[in-house]
């Protein structure tokens, strides 16, 4: 029987990007697949026939372009293509632009308050800030704190030093960004709603959290630390949908030499004498490998595929309470025409971009109160995008491709299982909500695929339907990311490693977990890592 | 004093201006005038007003300034109204001079700054009557000014688009204002504003300007602005009077020695990197504090850094050798160890000589200021000439213009 150098479960883009360094730096790496096809959260699927789905993530900023580079992605077709714009709709018929203009953007905000306008500018230079002091955390893998190995202290001294090197009052920004929520964050710069609601909804995506609750500022900056090309905080869309993100990746990897082998569930991890010695597909089949990395959430991972018996008792502890808590659906819908929102100018640029219909941070913390008790949001918060209005090849002409992220929706409906019935009603929700905003909407729809986090669990192996594979709150960030001790992608199983998004630096699709975990990974082969560049440095 | 800050519009004024987004720039109340007048069509973006680089010529627009009357578009200028029985105590807690001594009828230069004495902007502080002011400048502030108030029986509203402005500058620019009828306006002494009837209302004039030269600004009702320029150009034909662009004015600036936010200093409100604030005292605007006043912000921060000495940077001026312009250049001290930067430079076409304005780290321009050199990169036909030039520290402004403040001026 074959032994591979390496074997990578789940074909989701961290582990592809694993994969690829792997495989560049030497290793015969094999990737094992459950679904029939690749991607995991990313990833572009037909179907009904001519409309492509991005049907889990929809929108590509976090993607470290170091990464694209070295696993040379624009050549196996990557393209990422920026928003041209973005609203909020209001209640009163009324709605908040986002330009890409700086001085329009102003403009836009100073209709609804021209002091609101002005603070733009001192909030986004404390955004920036903040941003431009966690980037190079990203790419690096974060320190032991109760290590003294020198590369250890060496990382410690780094943070430590770059935590020094700010200014008092940075300092205390810093903290109180850490910690705060995003609506208290918001109330000391802005005074209208509708602009705080716009911004304070990427403090709560994917978050089992209420605006309202302390811990949502950082996860706005989590959201703002992408760039497309260098613009820092812009997101856009890959061209072809999320897949050809995992496509580009898939190829790259293929065309390296790796093998990905799809329809191929991993029942288990083999382990012999504390060592991972390779996979057991639920088929039954065994495949032997020097080293297995999962790329499922360290929930799946510990607690599904390794036996109990094989992992000390802290650290099965310290799993089963990681917070991994489902806050999301999607309702992905193809359209036979651009639907209509009289509200916005004609042709407005707010159509090439995200928009919503939440226009108060109350409104956003009564949808978290309904997932509190066990419910979806009757009036869910919507981040709703029309890919096809900048990208056509995910539609036949004239039609197109309307995806809706929404939130809040619980892994359990009054502590019992999701039932067809109450998946329909969720959808209602949604689009009865789109429809108060675009007459006709209903009769545009050709085909509409609904995810629960019962589907997102049961497809893309995402626990609960977390999409991050685990909270981004700071006490699952940073060397406590997914468990203390267990921070630098490595397990308690010899040659067992992990390197999806419930490891620093977190979710998104963003590959540096998958790019830290292979550095570890060649680090213990001592194996010369010559194709994977330095993070870019910021300036 | 409780007074509401909040500066919410109504539904109805919002809607009405959703069609923002249909014109990106904006365009000035003046805007047709320069776009007839517009032969290079070269216009650039400034605070998000469509604004000329160039009209027809440059060089000549610079002599237009220098020899005739020269008018500049200054209505994108951000303007504040700031107004109430406390508006004198709020302006004076506001901003580094002493506006107690700013009289009505008074233009002051000023600048002001955060509590940790770091510089948000410089501009002028129009006091057009014993309660109301007009606080002009580069950037925005509405947050900043709106929260200073708290506690002072005064608003603060912000009324760039209301307000059209035109500097009139050159030697010939107070004929041409007594030809467009402005009675008594020879009498005006530099930093005075009068008022003059103009059709059914009136126009505010300031003897103030950019260039260094004769020259006033003018004021008035967005909606009587072209009239005013029909007028203005009317009057002054058979003195010269010429509309220029940026370019021409900012050779003018450069050659008075005067700083341009955000280009020879950064805002604090807009430094993305903490350190690259600046302190009054490091722009060459330490002589504007004013340590005999009340409390104003930043003034506890201002005195430390001067008791402790811990000012890192010193705004000097530079005069170089050679006639290359030196902008940005690198500043060495014995051709080796870098001292600064130049923020701006240029050939002077009045003072004959090669000017800069340069921002040093002390003690080089305090303590060190002699042996300092300029790396010049300037690149002729694909391919830069790296030239060491010597560069001495000299007076701004580098053009004094005895005109400038004459009073009377003269008939030229
Ligand atoms: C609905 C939704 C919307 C999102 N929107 C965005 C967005 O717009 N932008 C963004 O940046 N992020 C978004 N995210 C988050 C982002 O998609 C995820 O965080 C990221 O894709 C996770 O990538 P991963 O490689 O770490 O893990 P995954 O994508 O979860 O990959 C894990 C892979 O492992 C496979 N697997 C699991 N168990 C086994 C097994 N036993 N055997 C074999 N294979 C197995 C899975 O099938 C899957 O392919 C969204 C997520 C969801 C769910």
């Amino acid at each position: 029987m074959k032994t591979w150098d390496a074997i990578v479960i789940g074909a989701g883009h961290n582990g592809l990007v694993n994969a690829c360094y792997l495989q560049r730096a030497g290793l015969d790496v094999l990737v094992v697949e459950k679904n029939d096809w690749i991607g995991g959260a990313a990833t572009s699927r037909e179907l009904t026939p001519g409309w492509l789905y991005s049907n889990c993530s929809y929108v590509c900023s976090l993607f470290r372009p170091e990464i694209m580079r070295d696993l040379e992605l624009p050549r196996f077709g990557l393209q990422v293509i920026p928003y041209e714009g973005g609203a909020v709709f209001t209640q009163d018929g009324d709605y908040l632009a986002s330009y890409r203009d700086h001085d329009a953007h102003r403009r836009e905000f100073a209709r609804w308050s021209p002091r609101d306008a002005e603070a733009y500018e001192r909030y986004a230079r404390d955004v920036t800030r903040q941003c431009r002091f966690i980037q190079p955390l990203l790419m690096r893998t974060a320190p032991d704190p109760a290590s003294l190995r020198p590369r250890d202290l060496g990382e410690l001294l780094y943070l430590g030093r770059k935590f020094g090197e700010l200014t008092p009052s940075e300092m205390a920004l810093t903290l109180r960004f850490w910690t705060m929520s995003i609506s208290d964050f918001l109330d000391e710069y802005f005074e209208t709603p509708v602009i705080k609601a716009n911004l304070a909804l990427s403090g709560i995506i994917g978050t089992a959290l209420g605006p309202m609750s302390p811990g949502t500022a950082y996860v706005l900056l989590h959201h703002y630390m992408g760039e497309v090309d260098g613009s820092v905080g812009a997101w856009g869309y890959a061209r072809g949908g999320m897949g050809a993100v995992t496509k580009a990746l898939a190829d790259s990897f293929v065309a390296s030499g790796g093998t990905i082998r799809t329809g191929a569930g991993v029942d288990h991890v083999a382990v012999k004498n504390g060592r991972a010695t390779g996979v057991v597909l639920a088929s039954g089949e065994e495949i032997s490998g020097k080293l297995v990395i999962s790329n499922a959430d360290v929930k799946r991972t510990f607690l599904k595929l390794v036996e109990e018996k094989e992992l000390p008792e802290p650290f099965l502890r310290r799993v089963r309470n990681f917070k991994i808590r489902g806050s999301s659906g999607k309702v992905n819908i193809a359209l036979d025409s651009m639907p209509e929102f009289p509200a916005l100018p004609k042709d407005s640029p707010c159509l090439k971009g995200d928009m919503h219909f939440t226009d108060t941070v109350e409104r956003m913390e009564r949808g978290y109160d309904d997932w509190k008790e066990g419910r979806f949001s009757r009036d869910p918060f919507l981040d709703m995008v029309l890919p096809t209005t900048l990208d056509p090849t995910m539609a036949p002409a004239g039609k197109h491709f309307m995806s809706c992220f929404v939130q809040y929706a619980p892994p359990k409906i009054d502590g019992r299982d999701w039932t067809d019935a109450d998946r329909d009603a969720f959808a209602e929700t949604v689009i009865s909500q789109i429809a108060d905003y675009s007459p006709g909407f209903r009769d545009r729809i050709v085909h509409m695929e609904v995810r629960t986090p019962r589907e997102i669990e049961a497809e893309v192996g995402l626990t609960e339907g977390n999409i991050f594979q685990g909270e981004l709150t700071f006490d699952q960030l940073l060397f406590n990311r997914p468990v203390p001790g267990y921070a630098q992608y490595r397990s308690p199983v010899g040659g067992l490693y992990m390197c999806g998004s419930s490891t620093h630096p977190g979710g998104g699709v963003m590959g540096a977990p998958g790019r830290n975990a292979a550095a570890e990974i060649l680090r213990d082969l001592k194996r010369p890592n010559r194709q994977m560049s330095d993070a870019h440095d910021v300036i | 004093m409780e007074r509401d800050i909040a500066m919410t519009t109504q539904p109805a004024t919002r809607r009405a201006a959703q069609s923002h987004i249909e014109a990106v720039r904006l365009e000035s109340p003046f805007h047709p005038r320069f776009a007839a007048l517009s032969q290079q069509n070269d216009w650039y973006s400034w605070a998000g007003y469509k604004a000329p680089h160039s009209l027809w010529d440059e060089e000549m627009e610079y002599f237009a300034i220098r020899s005739q009357t020269a008018v500049f578009d200054i209505s994108p200028m951000v303007k504040y109204r700031i107004e109430g029985p406390g508006a004198e105590a709020f302006c004076n807690r506001l901003t580094l001079r002493n506006v107690a001594k700013l009289k009505p009828g008074k233009v002051q230069y000023t600048a002001w700054c955060d509590d940790e004495g770091h510089v948000l902007d410089d501009g002028t502080l129009f006091r057009l009557s014993a309660s109301r002011f007009r606080l002009c400048c580069q950037e925005r502030h509405l947050p900043w000014l709106l929260d200073s108030a708290i506690g002072f029986d005064v608003t603060v509203r912000e009324e760039t688009e209301e307000v059209a402005g035109l500097a009139v500058q050159g030697p010939t620019s107070c004929a041409v204002l007594k030809d467009a009828g402005l009675a008594g306006v020879e009498t005006m002494k530099p930093f005075d504003i009068r008022v003059f009837p103009f059709g059914a209302g009136e126009v505010t004039v300031s003897r103030t300007g950019f260039t260094g030269d004769l020259g006033y600004e003018l004021f008035i009702d967005a909606a009587s602005a072209l009239p005013l320029w029909d007028h203005l150009f009317a009057a002054g034909k058979l003195r010269g009077i010429r509309a220029i662009g940026y370019t021409a004015l900012n050779r003018a600036r450069i050659e008075t020695g005067f700083i341009v936010a955000n280009a020879d200093f950064v805002t604090a409100e807009h430094a993305v990197r903490a350190d690259r604030v600046r302190m009054p005292d490091e722009i060459g605007l330490d002589w504007m504090v004013d340590l005999d006043k009340p409390y104003f912000n930043g003034r506890r921060a201002i005195e430390r850094a001067r008791r402790e000495g811990t000012l890192k940077h010193v705004l000097v001026g530079l005069e170089i050798e050679g006639n290359v312009p030196a902008e940005h250049a690198i500043v060495y001290h014995r051709k080796t160890k870098e001292a600064g930067l130049v923020t701006a430079a240029i050939w002077s076409p009045t003072g004959k000589r090669n000017i800069a304005i340069a921002s040093l780290e002390r003690p080089y321009g305090t303590r060190i200021v002699d042996d300092l050199w300029v790396e010049i990169y300037a690149l002729r036909e694909l391919r830069y000439q790296k030239l060491m030039k010597r560069a001495k520290i000299v007076e701004r402004p580098f053009v004094k213009l005895a005109r400038r403040t004459l009073t009377p001026p003269g008939d030229f």
